[in-house]
């Protein structure tokens, strides 16, 4: 009988389990969520932010400097710089977040059935896996995306082709314990479906690891998109976007610094956000005050 | 047979312990003035469910209380010394030569990747200066000993490779390694089948009997204790609330918490109609009760029992409760008696 | 009912008819590498179950108990229908049950599970996870549903507030009674408990027992109980079956077994259960030396490894369950109703008995 127990006992009369920590106590979930929530405005209230038109050219003012008029000043074509960051930040972010979303569904579902039933499904299921997870990522997303060509379509394709193998592999290994449980036989024995243990009684139970990846996961499609759009793969101008702007800014580096640098750092600091979320996540969600 | 403390002296005694937890609730009171004495030779039983304090106790004794959990007051006195003051350097000395521990579940308290053998010689080499060869030797011996067959061969053994009740034996005799004058054993044979139970009963009671050596014996089964211990004392909320001999307290119980305990069990050798269980929970640690700490429960409860925190006190020579009205489970037993 | 079909109802036409008729029940499990298992002179088939027939009537408590390896719960499992057997038959009411159950066979066998704190599903509050199975189940008309599950609730003296509690809410005793209910939602013909009070404190198995005591009462309920605790079975159930190592090696009602058991495991499993009284008997035991290893089950008797009256017949037969006089109450030993019953060797020392394996 160790503390534990006894500290369980302490609170009521009768043997429950300590409540889930408040979720705005995670000193590291709401550093996050307070940033990602200023990034989040700023880049889709972008119209009340700034007047300007991302497109706008106005080849009087090229390359020009901060000031009142031009908050981060312009770029080569005369366009505001700080405009185009917000809504390359749309761009970019409203595709990351897209991104996750199909291999997070298509991970989960091969996981499940690869978890849950074994036997062929599984070692077909984990045969594939193998096969995808011997390329690396970014070599892999470039070759997808090259192929099947530039534009946003190609990203989504090809970062769900490539990354669902994480969410299965989570998936798949919670369920192999998670199947365990005697609630699961109790379901058995009750007489449901495999497809409604399957989607009520499991599922909600192992998501939480999922999700908590997915985390990190969004950070990851963030850099790859930035990363194609740099390589002229991803995003096509005039559309604004961080990537573009990069590779744009890089041949003023040493007279206009801030072209190529203020994008990056708007890139590492959506990251920040998104890790401390994530971060902030995995402790709350730790299974154990599940 | 070593000579060990002198007859009639309590060779540990345990005055007023009280361990605290701290955790997000609040302050636990987990073991709440605690006073035992154990003579040499003897065999103490303790007993009570989870989170009646039993093995909380066991552990403020040897001093190793998880990181939360602190001594608040008290002493422990082992041989004239207060374990409870003792820095770190000088209680490595006595766990091992003087108090030893064996714990539920041996997989965990076996280290894994370690033979068993070195595993056993490693406490007299550390305490008893011995080399690795008259150390291994020892061991051998040792396993011999605790019935585990094939010692010489097993020696070079890994935990994983022994069954439940092998490895229970293994502890044993990393206990015995190095001739302790008491062994505090936590719950050793509530993992353990029924049989194998029987086995590592009989082995311990045996071997403590050939050397004389002390047992504070923790469990919530009350037969198992029957089995070992002469000594029998009951806690609940973190406090002793009955002492006596193991006989006299189970046929005989001074408080209602025994007596419930005693009548909420089914008995193998007197089916009876219906089970009485004690109605209620256990309190709260943080919160307990004001008075008697049973007394929500209680069904002889009384004015006074939910004012005053009673003691334990004698009733008789070798008896004592804390109930202030005992009497009332003598009266239950025999008109019990009467009507069977 | 006069349809014609009522004749041909097994039920209709044998009211002895027993409930549940399982036969060469034989459950194993691959395991590992064939290869390794052969260098080690191990089966890499686990036979957990092997070969075992029961019976249950209608209404009677049956009693499953052995240790660890016994394969008591593997069995259990087997007959409710959540391990698929390799081997055997199992009929209820009369009517072969296939190795898939329809939803409908499934219902009849419901499991009571060993531990509180994880067979309840931690996301599904207590009313969620009955009215899930009853509309499933459609074991009452929709809007009978919500009045049905506190009707259930209230059966295992739990309160209406259960009904949007969830789990972690509740004790160990009280998760054992929502398992009860759960398992009773479905009104069952046998309810099957697995170790369903070894998990909770003294005080609180009482009550637990109880309530099963009550429900078989009130509902006519058929119990098979499995146990290791001997006190318990004895408290509850009318007849015992004693497994070992995959067999059921005695089986017969709980006071002739309690009374006189015939197969030397038997007598040792009864002698070894700790006793209120202090009985310094000696420091033999009861049952000697450790389990042979499921993997390595030996030839002709599988106890005669431990046995104190093993004779060369044990190792080259293998005693089948055969009874004398009362046919209730078998055994499966050579020895067992027979007057010459060979005197019990005493081992050197308790570790000697121990060496002795194949």
């Amino acid at each position: 009988m160790s503390a534990i127990s006894l500290a369980g006992t302490a609170g009521t009369a009768e043997r429950a389990q300590p409540r889930r920590a408040r979720w705005y106590r995670q000193p590291a979930l709401l550093a996050g969520a307070v940033l990602l929530a200023i990034i989040l405005f700023m880049v889709i209230g972008a119209p009340l932010v700034t007047s300007y038109n991302p497109d706008t050219q106005n080849l009087n003012a090229t390359l020009q400097g901060i000031s009142g008029q031009h908050w981060l000043g312009t770029d080569q074509e005369g366009r505001d710089t700080f405009t185009r960051l917000l809504y390359g930040g749309r761009t970019d972010l409203q595709i990351a977040f897209l991104a996750v979303l199909f291999p997070f569904v298509l991970g989960t579902i091969l996981g499940s059935l690869a978890g849950y039933f074994g036997g062929w499904v599984d070692i077909i299921i984990m045969r594939l896996v193998d096969i995808v997870v011997a390329f690396p990522f970014f070599v892999l997303i470039i070759a997808l995306v090259f192929v099947l060509g530039p534009g946003p379509r190609s990203i989504y394709i090809a970062i769900t082709l490539v990354g669902w193998v994480s969410y299965a592999r989570i998936i798949r290994g919670e369920i192999l314990v998670a199947k365990r449980q005697e609630y699961v036989l109790a379901a058995q024995s009750g007489g449901l479906s495999n497809l409604r243990i399957m989607a009520r009684h499991l599922l909600p139970n192992v998501i939480t690891q999922a999700i908590i990846y997915a985390m990190s996961d969004i950070v990851q499609d963030i850099l790859a998109i930035v990363t194609l759009s740099y390589l002229g793969l991803g995003i096509q101008p005039p559309t604004p976007d961080w990537g573009t702007m990069i590779s744009d800014g890089q041949n003023f580096l040493t007279t206009h610094w801030q072209l190529t640098t203020i994008p990056g750092i708007a890139v590492i600091i959506t990251g920040l956000a998104l890790s401390l979320i994530g971060d902030g996540l995995a402790d709350l969600l730790r299974p154990g005050q599940s | 047979m070593s000579e060990r403390g002198v007859p009639g002296q309590a060779m540990l005694e345990v005055d007023d312990l009280r361990v605290q937890i701290a955790t997000r609730r609040g302050i636990v009171r987990a073991v709440d003035g605690v006073s035992l004495e154990v003579e040499a030779g003897e065999a103490v039983g303790l007993v009570g469910e989870s989170g009646s304090g039993k093995s909380m106790t066991l552990r403020a004794i040897l001093g190793v209380l998880p990181p939360e959990a602190t001594i608040t007051s008290g002493r422990v006195v082992l041989d004239g010394a207060d374990l409870v003051e003792l820095p770190r350097a000088q209680l490595n000395k006595i766990r091992g030569p003087k108090i030893a521990m064996i714990f539920q579940e041996p997989m965990s308290a076996l280290n894994p990747v370690m033979r068993v053998g070195p595993q056993i010689a490693e406490g007299p080499q550390v305490h008893l200066g011995m080399n690795r060869a008259r150390a291994a030797e020892r061991a051998v011996e040792l396993m011999r000993r605790v019935g585990i067959p094939d010692p010489e061969r097993r020696f070079r053994s890994y935990p994983h490779e022994f069954s439940g009740g092998m490895r229970q034996r293994v502890m044993i005799a990393i206990a015995l390694s190095c001739d302790p004058e008491l062994i505090l054993c936590d719950e050793p044979t509530t993992a353990l089948d029924v049989t194998i139970q029987d086995q590592i009963l009989r082995l311990l009671a045996r071997l403590c009997r050939e050397s004389n050596t002390s047992l504070v014996f923790v469990t919530h089964d009350l037969p198992v204790v029957a089995q070992v211990c002469r000594q029998l004392a009951v806690m609940y909320a973190g406090q002793i609330v009955e002492r006596g001999t193991v006989q006299d307290v189970l046929t005989r119980p001074c408080h209602p918490y025994t007596l419930g305990l005693v009548r909420s069990a089914p008995d193998v050798d007197h089916v009876r109609a219906s089970l009485v269980p004690i109605p209620g929970a256990p309190p709260s640690l943080v919160h307990p009760p004001a008075g008697c700490r049973f007394h929500p429960r209680c069904k002889f409860a009384e004015e006074d029992c939910t004012v005053t925190d009673p003691r334990l006190r004698m009733i008789d020579a070798h008896r004592s409760t804390a109930c202030l009205h005992f009497e009332r489970c003598l009266d239950e037993l025999r008109t019990e008696g009467a009507d069977r | 009912m006069t349809t014609p079909a009522a004749t041909t109802d097994p039920r209709m036409t044998d009211p002895a008819l027993p409930l549940l008729d399982a036969r060469d029940i034989s459950v194993s499990f691959s395991l590992g590498s064939a290869i390794v298992a052969r260098l080690r002179h191990e089966e890499h088939v686990l036979h957990a179950v092997d070969g075992v027939d029961m019976v249950i009537q209608r209404g009677e408590a049956l009693a499953l108990v052995g240790e660890s390896g016994s394969g008591k719960s593997t069995l259990a499992r087997a007959l409710s229908g959540l391990q698929r057997p390799d081997r055997g038959e199992i009929r209820l009411d009369g009517k072969v049950l296939p190795a898939r159950r329809s939803r409908a066979d499934q219902r009849k066998i419901q499991m009571v599970f060993q531990d509180p704190y994880s067979s309840l599903n931690p996301r599904l509050t207590v009313g969620g996870m009955l009215h899930e199975l009853l509309r499933v189940h459609r074991v009452v008309p929709r809007g009978e549903v919500e009045s049905y599950t506190r009707e259930l609730l209230g059966l295992v003296g739990l309160t209406e507030e259960a009904v949007h509690a969830y789990p972690r809410q509740f004790s160990g005793g009280q998760r054992q009674r929502v398992a009860i209910a759960r398992a009773l939602a479905l009104r069952p013909e046998l309810l099957v408990a697995d170790e369903p009070v070894s998990a909770l404190d003294v005080s609180v198995q009482a009550t637990i027992l109880n309530l099963l005591q009550d429900l078989r009462a009130e509902l006519s309920l058929t119990l098979l109980l499995i146990s290791h605790n001997l006190a318990v079975v004895r408290h509850l159930c009318d007849r015992i079956a004693v497994m070992y190592l995959g067999r059921i090696i005695e089986v017969g009602p709980t006071e002739t077994l309690f009374a006189s058991p015939r197969h030397p495991y038997t007598q040792g499993l009864l002698a070894a259960i700790p006793r209120m009284t202090f009985t310094a008997d000696g420091d033999a035991p009861a049952v000697r030396g450790d389990p042979p290893s499921p993997l390595r089950i030996p030839g002709g008797c599988r106890f005669r490894t431990r046995c104190p009256i093993a004779q060369p017949i044990c190792a080259q037969e293998d005693p089948a369950l055969t009874s004398s006089g009362d046919p209730a109450h078998a055994a499966a030993c050579h020895f067992a109703f027979t007057a010459a019953v060979p005197a019990p060797r005493q081992p050197a020392d308790e570790a000697g008995a121990v060496a002795e394996t194949e």
